[in-house]
């Protein structure tokens, strides 16, 4: 369980973030929208502990996440960023590997646990076919999946993705969120996920938040915070938001 | 994974070899040449307490015990150390350009030695004064350096090499003045400090260096891991549960260390820990855990070689190593930024 307590945050005095607060249930799919500059990224950076709030606190399974060491929160939480940098020459396994990191215990050895968990996140991610292949020279959606296989080889309890289809075709957007929602319905993995696509927002998550004016302006579940008053509020624009049959899910359709 | 640490293995045993087979060859040859089974036996005749009968003259004994042996020893240790250090810096950085000069490591070891040479700074050292101001000048600059570049604890990179160049200036700078208001005799000592030298090497400064080479070597070699995860960025670092600023600054000390440890020993010798790293990139491997071992030794190989270079080239006078490895590592240098030219961000 995460809960996130009362949090601000500012970058020079500027502030960003204003009382935010919050609380995510294990095997839940919690999505983040809001508008360009809202605050998303950086209150992901503040629950990854990357960066430090100016006041509150993120809990992570009851303890405050500013008193665990990096290895602890790593074992607890792994991270999809936005657009990962890729050094060339490092194959698929090779990235993947490096997931183990806060479990293992030598530096220089790889145990079967390490290979077991390696394989089987490449084999969820559709990536054991190109293991051998150096990362750098993947598509974006291929290496996407590659970082997601990282994150899964480190078995954390809480998935953070930063807009994880950004540059995805249509294909690899509903292979990507499927997977996530599979991963969240099956193993009670924990998904927290920005996402600027309001129709895959309300396709996959089971709650949103909707982060405007430093604040939290809605959260709920998908059809309380998905309302053409809180999206023109927020958004600015005109929307028509209805039940679409087809695939199952709300659809918000832009004026 | 796979059969990786096999073929690891065996690039290591080879290099190995090779350094071994290299120091063999350097102790060989000189004005006196000194046939290798030679070398073996009265090394032997030493480290057993002199239970093989001597058949040599003394004077061949002298040469290889006392002379050869040490110089060969310490610049494997340098070229090894210097090495390591760029591997481990460029790593750390993510910029092919870092080694430990960019840092301004060795304007700060110029500074202390010329202080010493100069003004008799750091008499207090005895015999020992100039390698001793030399590795205080470049501790006090890489933390200076570090100090500098560090906003909110944090170390952003760019600000990093940012300020190693801005310092180096100034040091140069001061190297500069330094060399005007001293005399002939000890301008021409402070010309030759800085273009550097094994001439004088002897079991003293062996014993002075070897500790705090291998030391440092060997922290290095512990942090491949997390330089292999650093090498997606720092946040991904964190992500992955490396605790990056920690790393960091052991990496820094470490790779200071051993530079200026190898600096005040034997003056400043550029361009081996950018090209070794390099090469070693290109034939062997990127990652960490073969880069850095591999890069030792084959910095230990290449620095040897430039040695026994040194000596006889213009025998019986000898040219500066520095000479040496500028004319070697500068065309090769440039040779590898036209082949990257295309892809200067291949990082
Ligand atoms: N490093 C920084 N220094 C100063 N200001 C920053 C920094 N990072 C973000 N900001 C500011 O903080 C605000 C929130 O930024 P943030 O990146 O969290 O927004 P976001 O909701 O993720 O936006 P987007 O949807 O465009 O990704 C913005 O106004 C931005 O300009
Ligand atoms: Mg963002």
């Amino acid at each position: 369980m995460l809960q996130v307590k009362n949090i601000s945050a500012s970058y020079q005095q500027r502030p960003v973030l204003e009382g935010i607060s919050f609380q995510v249930e294990d095997g839940e799919f919690l999505g983040i929208i809001g508008p360009n500059g809202a605050g998303k990224t950086t209150l992901l950076k503040i629950m990854t502990g990357v960066k430090s709030p100016l006041t509150g606190e993120v809990m992570l399974d009851g303890k405050k996440m500013s008193s665990l060491c990096r290895k602890e929160i790593a074992m607890i939480m792994a991270v999809v960023p936005q657009s990962s940098f890729i050094p060339p020459l490092f194959t698929v396994e090779d990235v993947v590997l490096m997931g183990r990191y806060p479990h293992q215990k030598s530096r220089f050895v790889t145990t079967e646990e390490d290979i077991k968990a390696v394989e089987e996140a490449m084999q969820k991610t559709n990536t054991s076919n190109f293991r051998q292949r150096p990362v750098n020279e993947l598509s974006g959606g291929e290496r996407q999946e590659v970082i997601i296989a990282r994150a899964l080889a480190q078995e954390p309890k809480i998935l953070l993705l930063d807009e994880p289809t950004a540059s995805l075709d249509i294909k690899h957007q509903m292979r990507i969120l499927g997977l996530v929602r599979t991963l969240v319905k099956e193993n009670g993995i924990t998904a927290i996920m920005v996402i600027h696509d309001l129709n895959l927002a309300a396709r996959f998550c089971d709650r949103l938040i909707l982060l405007h004016n430093q604040k939290i302006y809605a959260q709920g579940v998908i059809k309380e915070v998905l309302t053409s008053q809180n999206l023109k509020e927020a958004y600015e624009v005109e929307t028509m938001v209805e039940y679409n049959d087809f695939i199952g899910a709300l659809q918000v359709v832009v004026k | 994974m796979g059969n990786k640490p096999k073929r690891y293995l065996l690039v290591l045993g080879i290099l190995l070899v090779g350094l071994i087979a290299t120091c063999l060859i350097s102790i060989m040859i000189g004005p006196v040449f000194i046939h290798p089974l030679l070398i073996i036996k009265i090394w032997a005749y030493k480290l057993s307490g002199g239970l093989i009968q001597p058949i040599w003259s003394n004077i061949q004994e002298t040469i290889v015990v006392d002379i050869r042996t040490p110089r060969v020893i310490l610049s494997m240790l340098v070229g090894m150390g210097l090495s390591i250090a760029g591997a481990a810096m460029q790593g750390l950085f993510r910029n092919p350009m870092a080694e430990p000069y960019i840092l301004g490591m060795s304007s700060g070891a110029a500074v202390g030695a010329a202080l010493a040479i100069v003004l008799g700074a750091g008499n207090v050292f005895g015999e020992l004064s100039i390698p001793a101001m030399a590795f205080i000048g470049a501790t006090t600059t890489i933390f200076v350096v570090y100090n500098i570049a560090r906003t909110d604890g944090r170390v952003p990179t760019e600000t990093l090499l940012l300020a190693g160049i801005a310092v180096g200036f100034f040091l140069h700078a001061v190297v500069s003045f330094l060399k005007i208001i001293a005399s002939h005799e000890t301008l021409r000592d402070v010309v030759l400090w800085l273009m550097g030298s094994f001439a004088l090497s002897t079991w003293a400064d062996v014993r002075m260096v070897i500790l705090p080479i291998l030391l440092g070597i060997g922290v290095l070699y512990f942090l491949c891991r997390e330089l292999n995860a650093l090498q997606f960025g720092e946040e991904t670092a964190l992500h992955l549960g490396i605790e990056v600023e920690t790393v960091k600054r052991i990496l820094l000390i470490a790779s200071a260390l051993v530079t200026a440890v190898a600096v005040s020993v034997s003056g400043i010798i550029g361009f081996v820990g950018l090209i070794i790293p390099h090469v070693v990139r290109l034939i062997i491997g990127h990652g960490h855990h073969i880069l850095l071992p591999a890069s030792a030794l084959s910095g230990g190989i290449f620095l040897v070689l430039c040695d026994t270079l040194a000596r006889i080239v213009t025998q019986p006078s000898e040219v500066p190593i520095g000479i040496i490895t500028a004319a070697i590592g500068a065309p090769y240098f440039v040779y590898l930024l036209r082949r990257r030219k295309k892809a200067i961000s291949w990082w």
